[in-house]
C-alpha cells in the first residue's frame, strides 16, 4: 500500500530550528539523511518543503472566484515540513517507519489508489 | 416450547463462543468485516430458532458453519475469487492459531479512537448487535452504526493489518488491548445501578473476553492480571447495592453476600499470574483487590500490604488516582494526618473528581475538622452525576 508521510512541527519547533547553531543543525541533517538511506527501498518520493512564510493559497470567495491569500492553508500553529511518499505492506509497517523518523510528529496518510 | 433460564445461558454461551471464532474465520476468509458479520448474525437467527426446539447440535461450530457456508454462497457470487474463498471456509484444525486473537488485535489497533475499539469489539468478537451497543453506552443506535461503518471503511482503507503483531510490538499493542477490555468493564461496572432486564451486562462481555484473551495467551500475566481484577470485582458486585439500589461502601458491605470461592480462584489466578515475575499494573491492582476480597471482615484488612501494593503500582505510572487510593491505605496505616498530607498536592490534578474530595471530607472529619469536612463533601456532591453516588453523599451531609 501506498502512504505519504507528512513531516509535521510547530511554528515553535521550526524556530528552534533555525536558532540552532550550525553544527547541531548539522548533525540533525546527517540523522535525516540516515534515515532515508537506511529506509531507500520504500521511498516513492517526497521533499523537504520551504518554510510556511514562503506559502502562498489560492482560495475561492464567496462567487466562486479564485482568491490568492499570502500564507498557508492550515490556521494556527502546525507546520508541514515535508513529506515523503512510501510503498510498505500495511499500516503497521509505515508506523514503524515513522516510530525511528528522527524529528517530530508524522502523519501517515493512505494514498487512494487510482 | 418455552426455553428455561438455564438453557438459554448455555445457548447464549456457546453463541458467542462458536459466533466469534466463525466471524474470525471469515474475516480471514473474506476480508470484510461487515460481510462476515452479516453472514454469522444471520447464522445466529437460524440456530437462536431452532437450538432451543432441537437442542444444541453435539458440534454447535460445525452446525453454525454448515449455515453460515450456505450464506456465504449467496453473498460471495459476485466475488471473482469466490471459488477459492468457499474452499477456505472450513473447519480450521484444531491446532492452528485462533483467528480471534488477530481478529482482537484488529479491533484494538491503535489508529482507531477509543470509542471505535470499544464499539468494533462487541460487535465483531461478542458479536453484541448495534441497538445492544447503542445501549450499553446509552447513546443512538445511529451513531453506534455510523461508529462501526467509519472503523471498517478505516480499517480497508488505511490498511490496518488482520495479524498479530510481532514480538518486538506484542507488549504496546497488548497494552492497548487490554485498556479496551478495561474500560469496557468500567462502564459496565459504573453504570450498572438500576439497570434494565434487557440490557447486555459490559462486565459480562469483558470477563468473556479476558478470559478468551487468557486462553489465547496463556503465558502473559497482564491478561491474567486483568481477567482476575475482573472477577474480583465481579465476585462481590451483590453486595455493592442495597436492596434500595443504593450504593453500599466497601466499610459497610455484607460479606457473606460475596462469592467466596469466585475470590478464592481469581486470588489464585495473581498467584499464577506472579510466578511468570512480569508484575505489571493489572496484575498489581488485582492483588490489591484480592487483598480486599480476602479480609474477613474491614477491621481485619491488611493495609501495610495494600499500601505497599500501591507503592509498587506507583512505580508503573504515577496515576494521581492510584496516588489517591494510596492515601486511603496511609490513611490506614499512619492515620488521618499523615493520609491529608499525602493528599495536598493532588489538588490540582484532580480538583474535579468527586472522589478526591469525598476523600479529604473523610480526613478532615477524622482529624475533627468538621467544616471543612462538610465543604469538601458538598463539593464532591456537585460534581458527580451518579445518583447511587450522590444518594450516598446527601446521605453524610444530613
Amino acid at each position: 500500500m501506498k502512504y505519504v508521510l507528512l513531516f509535521c512541527g510547530t511554528k515553535d519547533s521550526q524556530r528552534e530550528w533555525e536558532a540552532m547553531p550550525e553544527d547541531v543543525r548539522k548533525q540533525a541533517y546527517g540523522r535525516v539523511e540516515r534515515w532515508f538511506q537506511e529506509n531507500g527501498s520504500v521511498f516513492r518520493g517526497g521533499h523537504e518543503l520551504q518554510g510556511p512564510d514562503t506559502a502562498t493559497t489560492v482560495k475561492r470567495n464567496g462567487s466562486g472566484e479564485p482568491l490568492v491569500t499570502d500564507g498557508p492553508f492550515i490556521e494556527g500553529n502546525e507546520v508541514i515540513g515535508g513529506y515523503a511518499e512510501v510503498e510498505v505492506t500495511d499500516l503497521d509497517e509505515a508506523i514503524r517507519l515513522a516510530k525511528t523518523w528522527p524529528g517530530g510528529p508524522v502523519e501517515i496518510r493512505p494514498v487512494v489508489p487510482h | 416450547m418455552v426455553v428455561l433460564p438455564d438453557a438459554r445461558d448455555t445457548l447464549a454461551a456457546v453463541v458467542r463462543e462458536e459466533g466469534s471464532r466463525l466471524t474470525a474465520l471469515l474475516v480471514r476468509v473474506v476480508g470484510d468485516f461487515a460481510t462476515a458479520e452479516d453472514i454469522v448474525q444471520d447464522a445466529v437467527v437460524v440456530a437462536l430458532e431452532r437450538w432451543p426446539r432441537e437442542g444444541i447440535p453435539r458440534e454447535p461450530g460445525a452446525w453454525l458453519l454448515t449455515v453460515a457456508r450456505r450464506r456465504a454462497i449467496d453473498r460471495l457470487r459476485r466475488d471473482a475469487r469466490y471459488r477459492e474463498k468457499l474452499t477456505l471456509l472450513r473447519e480450521p484444525e484444531r491446532d492452528s492459531v485462533d483467528d480471534r486473537l488477530q481478529l482482537i488485535f484488529t479491533c484494538c489497533h491503535p489508529s482507531l479512537s477509543r470509542d471505535t475499539q470499544i464499539a468494533l469489539t462487541l460487535r465483531t468478537i461478542c458479536g453484541l448487535n448495534t441497538a445492544e451497543i447503542a445501549a450499553a453506552f446509552l447513546t443512538s443506535e445511529t451513531t453506534v452504526a455510523q461508529r462501526l461503518v467509519r472503523a471498517r471503511r478505516k480499517i480497508a482503507q488505511a490498511g490496518i493489518p488482520y495479524r498479530v503483531p510481532p514480538a518486538e510490538e506484542l507488549n504496546d499493542r497488548l497494552t492497548e488491548v487490554l485498556a479496551v477490555l478495561y474500560l469496557m468493564f468500567n462502564e459496565g461496572y459504573l453504570t450498572s445501578a438500576g439497570e434494565s432486564a434487557e440490557r447486555r451486562d459490559l462486565t459480562d462481555e469483558a470477563e468473556w473476553l479476558a478470559g478468551l484473551l487468557s486462553r489465547l495467551m496463556p503465558t502473559e500475566p497482564e491478561v491474567l492480571g486483568l481477567l482476575a481484577l475482573i472477577q474480583l470485582h465481579r465476585a462481590r458486585a451483590e453486595a455493592r447495592f442495597d436492596p434500595q439500589g443504593r450504593l453500599v461502601l466497601l466499610r459497610d458491605q455484607d460479606r457473606s453476600r460475596w462469592d467466596r470461592a469466585a475470590i478464592k480462584s481469581a486470588a489464585d489466578l495473581v498467584l499464577l499470574a506472579s510466578q511468570v515475575v512480569r508484575p505489571g499494573p493489572y496484575q498489581i491492582q488485582a492483588a490489591i483487590v484480592a487483598c480486599h476480597a480476602e479480609a474477613p471482615s474491614w477491621g481485619e484488612t491488611d493495609w501495610l500490604q495494600i499500601l505497599l501494593l500501591y507503592n509498587a503500582l506507583l512505580r508503573f505510572g504515577p496515576s494521581p488516582v492510584a496516588r489517591l487510593n494510596r492515601a486511603v491505605a496511609v490513611y490506614h496505616v499512619s492515620g488521618p494526618a499523615a493520609a491529608l498530607a499525602e493528599i495536598e498536592s493532588l489538588d490540582a490534578a484532580l480538583n474535579t473528581y468527586h472522589l478526591y474530595h469525598a476523600t479529604r471530607a473523610e480526613f478532615l472529619r477524622a482529624l475533627d475538622r468538621t467544616v471543612e469536612a462538610r465543604l469538601a463533601d458538598t463539593t464532591a456532591l456537585a460534581l458527580t452525576a451518579n445518583p447511587a453516588e450522590r444518594a450516598l453523599l446527601e446521605q453524610r451531609l444530613i
